[in-house]
């Protein structure tokens, strides 16, 4: 992996994405090590985005690595009218990784066709996220003990969440049965669907949040949004009936967890937060040690 | 039946293309670049219908195109037929087919694309030919048959 650009979670293979979580749970052992001494990482925020870049620059500092970047292209030549080519190829004079959020889509493409030192997408648009997906799958295989053969449900916006999307193209190599719960609006679309017929695996499709929901051994839920609904009044028709509850864990499998991207706002229920199936906040915790497992997988040092 | 021949005169050497939909002969220039090129170039347009409607048609004297110039037409005109002259006489007939990658002809249909807001030129993975999906190479949206906007 090393000096490979992460910028789809298509771009590393099974055994790769294997790799980087066995590092992330040395990590989680030993999350001070100087491994990343001596190395500048640029972490280039063109738009906001607290947790992730939280998460990324604790991930270098902790490993003893320096960061420099921004967190607002408001305060850069970029509001001046620099082009992302022209900023890219300047920073990796600098830097000896960059680490970018932008808001169009392909832009970390773009970037890792310029730039000459490895690029790591936090999120283009809504397109990709790959270091969700990866701590996501952390977090999976730390509270299942596999990756294999697992039920997972999703639930919410399944058509427009670049979160979704990128665990089910992920998570389809372990051969996991998909179960995909959502307002009709937001149905999972059918090239992912089609993808895993392709594949040979089976998912079931449904509107109802509390059916089957005791077969689940990890339950992912998203927002439903209100500015994703052509119709008004389908929104209302819809918007409390994909929020999880307390009550509607009973019955579920003992070490079923609950997994959100967060921020959350009421699509889990306070009630949730002290049930043992909650693990959202952890899950975001384990955004740094997946994280550092990305970098020093892709800097060469591990 | 009136021959077609009557209509836009016979070239000795180079390539005719044939069966081009009136509504994209335009497209075809564009594609290939022809408003560049030095030679002779015969174009004629809505001549007659047959099974496709109104057609249109190029001549182009001298000139000769590498399959994967002229496959970029499959795009707009899949239907196309392509005449190769040399001494006043049809030596080989091809059709045109959709190549598998698509470079710097057609938009992205996705404004929030990369390729839409900088100078990047446009990449595509074709992902169907039947009915055509171009897959961007930068945001991975597909552009459908029906959204295909010709740079």
């Amino acid at each position: 992996m090393k000096n490979k650009h992460l910028v789809s979670i298509t771009d590393f293979s099974k055994e790769e994405y294997l790799r980087i979580l066995e590092l992330a749970a040395e990590f989680e052992k030993n999350p001070r090590q100087d491994i990343l001494k001596g190395y500048v990482i640029s972490t280039l925020f063109f738009e906001p985005s607290t947790r992730t870049r939280l998460s990324f620059e604790t991930a270098i500092n902790g490993l003893g690595g320096r960061v420099i970047g921004f967190s607002d292209s408001g305060a850069t030549s970029a509001s001046k009218g620099e082009t992302l080519h022209d900023t890219i190829k300047m920073v990796s004079n600098y830097a000896d990784l960059i680490v970018m959020r932008h808001p169009l889509e392909g832009s970390a493409k773009l970037a890792s066709e310029v730039s000459s030192v490895p690029i790591v997408n936090a999120g283009d648009g809504a397109n990709q996220h790959p270091t969700q997906t990866l701590l996501d799958m952390y977090s999976i295989l730390k509270t299942q003990g596999t990756l294999e053969n697992l039920k997972i449900f999703m639930v919410g916006d399944l058509k427009y969440g670049r979160t979704v999307h990128s665990l089910l193209q992920a998570m389809s190599k372990f051969n996991t049965t998909f179960y995909f719960i959502s307002p009709d609006e937001l149905k999972m679309p059918d090239t992912y669907k089609l993808y895993l017929d392709q594949l040979g695996l089976k998912y079931h499709e449904g509107k109802n949040l509390t059916e089957f929901l005791t077969e689940a051994d990890i339950i992912y839920m998203t927002r439903v949004q209100q500015e994703r609904f052509t119709d008004p009044i389908e929104y209302e028709r819809v918007k409390n009936a994909y929020i999880l509850r307390r009550s509607m864990l009973e019955g579920c499998k003992k070490d079923m967890k609950v997994l959100h991207p967060l921020p959350r706002v009421n699509e889990i229920h306070t009630d949730v937060d002290d049930s043992p199936h909650a693990y959202y906040f952890q899950q975001a915790r384990n955004g740094v040690y997946a994280r550092m497992g990305i970098l020093s997988s892709i800097l060469g040092v591990k | 039946m009136k021959d077609k021949q009557l209509s836009v005169s016979a070239i000795k050497a180079g390539t005719v293309i044939d069966h081009i939909p009136a509504s994209v002969l335009f497209n075809v220039v564009s594609i290939l670049k022809l408003d560049k090129l030095d030679t002779m170039i015969t174009i004629g347009n809505s001549l007659g219908s047959d099974k496709l409607g109104k057609k249109g048609i190029i001549k182009l004297s001298k000139v000769f195109f590498a399959d994967n110039e002229i496959n970029k037409i499959a795009l707009v005109a899949p239907c196309a037929k392509l005449n190769i002259i040399r001494e006043y006489e049809v030596v080989e007939k091809k059709v045109v087919e959709i190549p598998d990658e698509i470079i710097g002809i057609v938009k992205c249909v996705n404004p929030k694309c990369i390729t839409n807001n900088e100078e990047v030129t446009t990449k595509f993975e074709v992902v169907s030919k039947t009915e055509i999906k171009l897959k961007c190479h930068y945001c991975e949206k597909i552009t459908n048959q029906n959204n295909i906007e010709i740079i």
